[in-house]
């Protein structure tokens, strides 16, 4: 109970340096593009906003400590301020829109991702010296060593634009259907979600099956295992409930962990996918000049981390006896 | 048998010694030679192809041919020549990144490690929320909002968001090594604190800082990619990032121009692989359990086991 109580501490300390960095950054660099952008806003916002927006992107004249007091304020009163680029709809409701796309896309491409990548790592370990493992590994060392946004760049050519096999722009038909809980919708949006989903799959696939197989390696040289070839149990058996299940946890600490990533990991693929998701809006954002919006995604990344580690935490308790009754 | 040829000094022997365990890890050496082939292409390359890389000329978007290679761009520009300055620029641009983020992720891990107390409580506190904070997003918003956009801003971006995990890594392995007897032996015969950390811990952890070093080097160039993608670099320097940032945005993909974004991915992928290799090859130099072991080897495994 102690633990978690530090970790929640420590959590609560993490939220606090995101805040304010969000805070201090643009306050670090003098006659940065934000000033110029206040000058150009003038008398489009209301004056409430205009000194809302000035606050964030500390252009604003009062003394540090107030405008640090009144932003915290505006946060809590979950005001992110107003969005250039969707002129004048709050940040809120603008991530709140992309915030769907991303985790649907995102989160069913990692639940694979990881299924598979975890079960190839297995095997992998099963035919150690085999055929199989000398070439898959190189194979997938080089896999995760090419940039995700380039790949999704070759796929998007070759599959989208090549063989048209795959739609290569947007998140769902708008010309022939309405967002919205309807059957045609879905099924686009799925449709247009499949390149993006194979992108992120391969992208990430190769680090699931290396932390399994070394793991696994590690695992497999233990005494119990030893014990349990020397029963003379299958080695289906051994592999599976001896290795396997021993060795998985690794494996599902670091799933929990990118359970946070989900919202940030594939910016950039959505970005060459043009998916309507965070990532875009963050090209968005950078493109317009938008800092209140390219702020409020930052707040809602760190949040998701965040969780994810506290998720992390609690699954380790749960699932590791030697935290949970160990002392130290 | 090495040791009978007494001429030479223990040091050389040493130097000799690790050399053999690199070149005879067959992951390591082929690592190595793929880092060989790169690095000669960034010193070399631009020597070969002297023209300025953003030349134009009237040759636009043509595939390869026998006078462009690799094609040229929308604008007429050699992409060949473009990706050999890339790699001289990516290149430098992701060691020096790695060696001042591996500096300072040394200091604050040792020093964090070594004195303990609230020194560490202050300094593994920053590290752990530097590691909880999403490192991308975070250098996108620091690149968004300096005043500058250029390299120096993309040193200081990276630098910033990438020296957290060397940092705790370091201090962990420092946490076990302050009370070995080497140490108190130097504290015994009155060294200094800062020679005891950096002239007798650090060289005990070379092997670690070396894996985090080309780990970092491989975070640092694909970052750099990412946000010089992203239009966050200076846009008129050449490197394998704004290649793709130009590819993107004037439609490469559309025109079919291949030619033009893939060589940059290819090398990125490429040399993150050698990276990669290098440094799977050091881990199991240092940790015998991960080397692939003949079919059949039972014996020596049994061996193992009763031996732990």
């Amino acid at each position: 109970m102690r633990h978690l109580i530090r970790r929640i501490g420590f959590y609560l300390v993490a939220l606090w340096a995101s805040v304010t960095l969000n805070f201090i950054i643009p306050h670090l660099s003098p006659g940065n593009p934000a000033q110029a952008l206040m000058a150009r806003m003038r008398g489009k916002l209301s004056p409430q906003a205009q000194h809302a927006l000035e606050i964030s992107l500390g252009v604003n004249h009062d003394p540090l400590w107030s405008q640090y007091v009144q932003y915290i304020n505006n946060l809590l009163h979950g005001n992110l301020g107003i969005s250039i680029t969707y002129l004048p709809t709050p940040v809120i409701q603008v991530i709140g829109q992309d915030l769907p796309w991303t985790l649907v896309l995102v989160g069913v491409a990692l639940i694979i991702s990881f299924v598979v990548g975890t079960v190839l790592g297995i095997i992998v370990v099963w035919r150690r010296g085999s055929f199989s493992d000398s070439v898959f590994t190189p194979f997938f060392t080089f896999l995760s060593a090419i940039p995700y946004f380039w790949l999704a760049l070759v796929l998007l050519y070759l599959l989208g634009s090549q063989l048209n096999w795959f739609p290569i722009h947007g998140g769902y038909d708008s010309d022939n259907t309405v967002p919205g809980w309807n059957l045609d919708f879905i099924l686009s949006a799925a449709q247009y979600a499949v390149l993006p989903a194979i992108t992120i799959v391969i992208g990430s696939i190769a680090g699931w099956m290396l932390g399994m197989r070394n793991a696994m390696i590690t695992t497999l040289s233990e005494d119990y295992v030893l014990m349990a070839e020397a029963k003379g149990l299958t080695s289906w058996r051994i592999m599976f409930t001896y290795g396997a299940r021993n060795a998985i946890l690794p494996n599902i600490t670091a799933f929990a962990l990118s359970l946070g990533f989900v919202v940030s990991g594939s910016l950039l693929t959505e970005i060459v996918f043009s998916y309507p998701g965070i990532g875009f809006a963050i090209l968005q954002a950078v493109d317009n000049l938008d800092y209140a919006l390219l702020q409020g995604i930052f707040l809602v990344i760190t949040l998701a981390v965040l969780g994810a580690n506290f998720l992390a935490d609690l699954m380790y308790v749960l699932l590791d006896p030697r935290v949970r009754l160990g002392g130290s | 048998m090495i040791i009978s040829s007494s001429t030479q000094s223990t040091a050389m022997l040493r130097l000799r010694d690790t050399w053999r365990l690199i070149t005879l890890n067959r992951k390591v050496s082929f690592g190595l030679a793929i880092l060989a082939f790169f690095v000669l292409i960034a010193i070399f390359g631009p020597l070969f192809f002297p023209k300025d890389p953003n030349t134009f000329s009237q040759d636009i978007l043509q595939p390869p041919s026998a006078a462009h290679w690799l094609g040229t761009t929308q604008t007429g520009q050699d992409v060949l020549t473009q990706l050999l300055y890339g790699t001289r620029f990516s290149l430098v641009m992701g060691f020096l990144i790695g060696t001042l983020t591996m500096i300072i992720s040394i200091i604050i891990g040792l020093v964090s490690g070594y004195f303990g107390g609230w020194i560490d409580e202050v300094l593994s506190l920053a590290t752990n929320v530097f590691l909880v904070l999403p490192t991308l997003p975070l250098a996108i918003l620091l690149a968004a909002f300096a005043a500058y956009r250029g390299p120096l801003t993309i040193v200081i971006v990276l630098v910033v968001t990438g020296w957290s995990w060397g940092a705790r890594v370091l201090r962990a392995q420092t946490l076990s090594m302050r009370n070995r007897d080497y140490v108190e032996a130097a504290k015994a015969s009155g060294e200094s604190t800062l020679r005891i950390i950096f002239f007798e811990i650090l060289p005990n952890e070379i092997s670690i800082v070396a894996a985090e070093f080309l780990g970092t080097v491989i975070y640092v160039i694909l970052a750099e990619t990412g946000l010089e993608f992203l239009g966050l670099g200076d846009i008129t320097s050449t490197s394998w990032g704004t290649m793709l940032y130009w590819a993107g945005n004037n439609d490469a993909l559309l025109l079919g121009a291949w030619w033009w974004f893939l060589p940059p991915g290819l090398c990125i992928a490429l040399l993150g692989a050698g990276l990669a290799f290098i440094n799977f090859g050091i881990d199991e130099i240092a940790n015998p359990r991960l080397r692939t072991e003949p079919k059949g080897a039972k014996s020596s495994k049994s061996r193992k086991a009763t031996a732990s």
